[in-house]
């Protein structure tokens, strides 16, 4: 197979190295010590990521210097508003390598880009007895707009089973697509498997039947290189927050074509071109999709994430988080008895590793890493279908991001004999 | 080492009392919490008002396993009224351990499951009991 991870045109050249230990300058979080007195040790960032000083400055800079509405006043603090909005715009298009930054609608987050697709244009396109195939891996955040949807308009959801290996199955994928679905919605990177999926291969599929798809890229932007067009997709997801970014910022992007055909999700302020007691008409894209004053400042911090995504490089970030991976894959079951690590080979992965101890519940493992100042998630991580797939009521996770070292790695390990050592003592 | 996994807790959690079921139980709930996935079903065997046995099933966290176990030594003997009349705060006074925010669900699920057990028992009572009553005044109408 090939290397499923790298969605953008292979360069011959190896990425120049990411050197964390100067990233880690950057987070300014990194430098807080627990109430032990331990230094953080954040293997969390699938749930939500560390904000760099560049991102910190960015929303800072709204709030203390130009802070006013966009698109609407005519003075110069309005001007510079709307300028670092729509200029935030730009840099989330450019991280995805969309075609043009009107493509990128603004929402909250991945969750709401979904909820915006699937009531916009899923209540519209899906009728009695249509398909939408999604998959066992699906978060929460994929799978339950769809059922609301299948729900009121009588149609059907289909999934695509998961191997053992945390893999998904593409034969029963292609058995499904013969049901000529309406619509085919999966993730890009599993946030529990961390199972980073052969998308393209999956798109070029589902056109073929005539489908189109959506891709939940919340895992993936933060961590994979991603070319929207590279891809062929007709909706890409993403939010902030993991990427870096203030939370309460994300995006939708979309084909023009498709956004200009879809009615408005939210309406009111700002979505509208003119607006009559009885009719309105909308706005261009992609403010018709963008009711009310958003979060600006959280937007603007998103533009700062991308930019500082895109100055470490998404191919060195790859590479960087395949290691360390890679590394934890190896030293976990070596150095911590009675490990469970649930997914598929680093190279098939991006930096996320569940995991159980045998007979110790993962809230337990979880309370008592935190006294190391070792932040990871227990729990099901809204993907409640894909433990009932393992037989499993929850898991514990680790996940990196840039600004994570080998060292913490180490940490886990030892962290995880100290649970075994207190649960057998 | 660790102030929330001392070594009695431990203990209950490894081998909790009054673990198992009751052939006939008077009163049975299972509770859970869907977010951590944990989960207790508990058996009462109550008659003249007083809870004469107790046991229960379930997987889950050590603190939520612990807490079953100690409540259900706690509860075994007392009348009904007496259990109904726990709070929380006795619960967490049997634990004697500092329950942080995140993990007050999993200590109290116990006494949660206790509860819903005890309430459907007296619904129950209460519909038969108004069974009763209804079939006797028709009986007196006739």
């Amino acid at each position: 197979m090939a290397d499923l991870a790298t969605t953008q045109p292979k360069d011959q050249a190896e990425p120049a190295r990411l050197d964390p230990y100067r990233v880690r300058a950057d987070f300014p979080i990194l430098a807080t010590t627990n109430r032990f007195g331990k230094p953080l040790i954040y293997l969390d960032s699938a749930a939500t990521s560390l904000k760099p000083l560049a991102v910190i400055e960015a929303v800072d800079g709204y709030n203390r210097e130009y802070s006013s509405n966009i698109h609407r006043g005519i003075y110069e603090l309005a001007e510079r508003a709307t300028g670092a909005y729509e200029a935030a715009r730009a840099s989330s298009a450019r991280l995805i390598n969309a075609p043009e930054p009107a493509e990128i609608v603004f929402v909250r987050n991945a969750t709401e880009a979904i909820n915006l697709v699937a009531y916009s244009w899923g209540r519209h396109h899906i009728g009695r007895g249509d398909s939408i195939v999604l998959t066992e891996m699906e978060h929460h955040a994929n799978l339950v707009p769809w059922q609301l949807v299948v729900q009121e308009k009588d149609g059907d959801l289909e999934f695509v089973p998961v191997t053992d290996d945390g893999l998904l199955q593409l034969e029963v994928y292609e058995v499904l697509l013969h049901l000529r679905p309406k619509l085919v919605a999966f993730t890009h990177v599993s946030n529990m498997l961390g199972t980073v999926n052969p998308v393209r291969e999956m798109v070029e599929m589902a056109h073929a039947a005539g489908a189109l798809v959506l891709i939940d890229g919340a895992q993936a932007v933060p961590h994979v290189p991603v070319d929207v067009q590279e891809l062929g997709a007709d909706f890409y997801v993403f939010s902030g927050h993991k990427m870096l970014g203030p939370t309460g910022s994300g995006a939708l992007w979309a084909r023009r074509g498709l956004l200009e055909a879809m009615p408005p999700f939210m309406a009111g302020g700002d979505m509208i071109r003119e607006v009559h007691l009885r009719r309105s008409a909308w706005n261009e894209i992609p403010y018709k999709f963008e009711a009310g004053t958003p979060d600006i400042a959280a937007q603007i911090g998103m533009g700062a994430a991308a930019e500082y995504l895109m100055s470490l490089g998404m191919e060195s970030v790859r590479a960087h988080e395949r290691e360390l991976t890679a590394y934890a894959l190896e030293v976990l079951p070596r150095e911590v008895p009675g490990i469970e690590l649930y997914g598929p080979a680093a190279e098939l992965r991006g930096g996320v590793v569940s995991f159980n101890l045998s007979g110790i519940h993962p809230h337990d493992v979880a309370q008592i890493l935190d006294r190391s100042g070792i932040c990871v998630r227990a729990g099901h991580h809204c993907t409640m279908p894909l433990h009932e797939r393992f037989d499993l009521a929850a898991t514990a996770r680790a996940s990196f991001n840039v600004y994570t070292v080998p060292e913490e790695i180490d940490a886990l390990a030892a962290g995880l004999r100290d649970v075994v050592r207190i649960f057998d003592r | 080492m660790d102030d929330l996994y001392r070594d009695y807790i431990l203990e209950h959690y490894r081998r909790p009392h009054n673990f198992g079921v009751l052939e006939a139980p008077t009163a049975s709930y299972e509770g859970s919490n869907p977010l951590c996935g944990d989960r207790i079903t508990m058996m009462l065997g109550i008659s003249d008002g007083v809870v004469r046995e107790v046991a229960f099933t379930g997987r889950g966290c050590a603190i939520s396993q612990a807490s079953a176990s100690l409540l259900t030594d706690e509860i075994k003997g007392k009348t009904v009224e007496e259990v109904e009349r726990m709070t929380p705060d006795n619960v967490l006074d049997l634990l004697g351990i500092d329950i942080s925010p995140a993990r007050l669900k999993c200590a109290l699920l116990s006494l949660d499951t206790v509860a819903h057990a005890l309430a459907d028992d007296t619904e129950e009572k209460a519909e038969e009991k108004a069974g009763a009553e209804g079939s006797a005044s028709g009986a007196q109408s006739q």
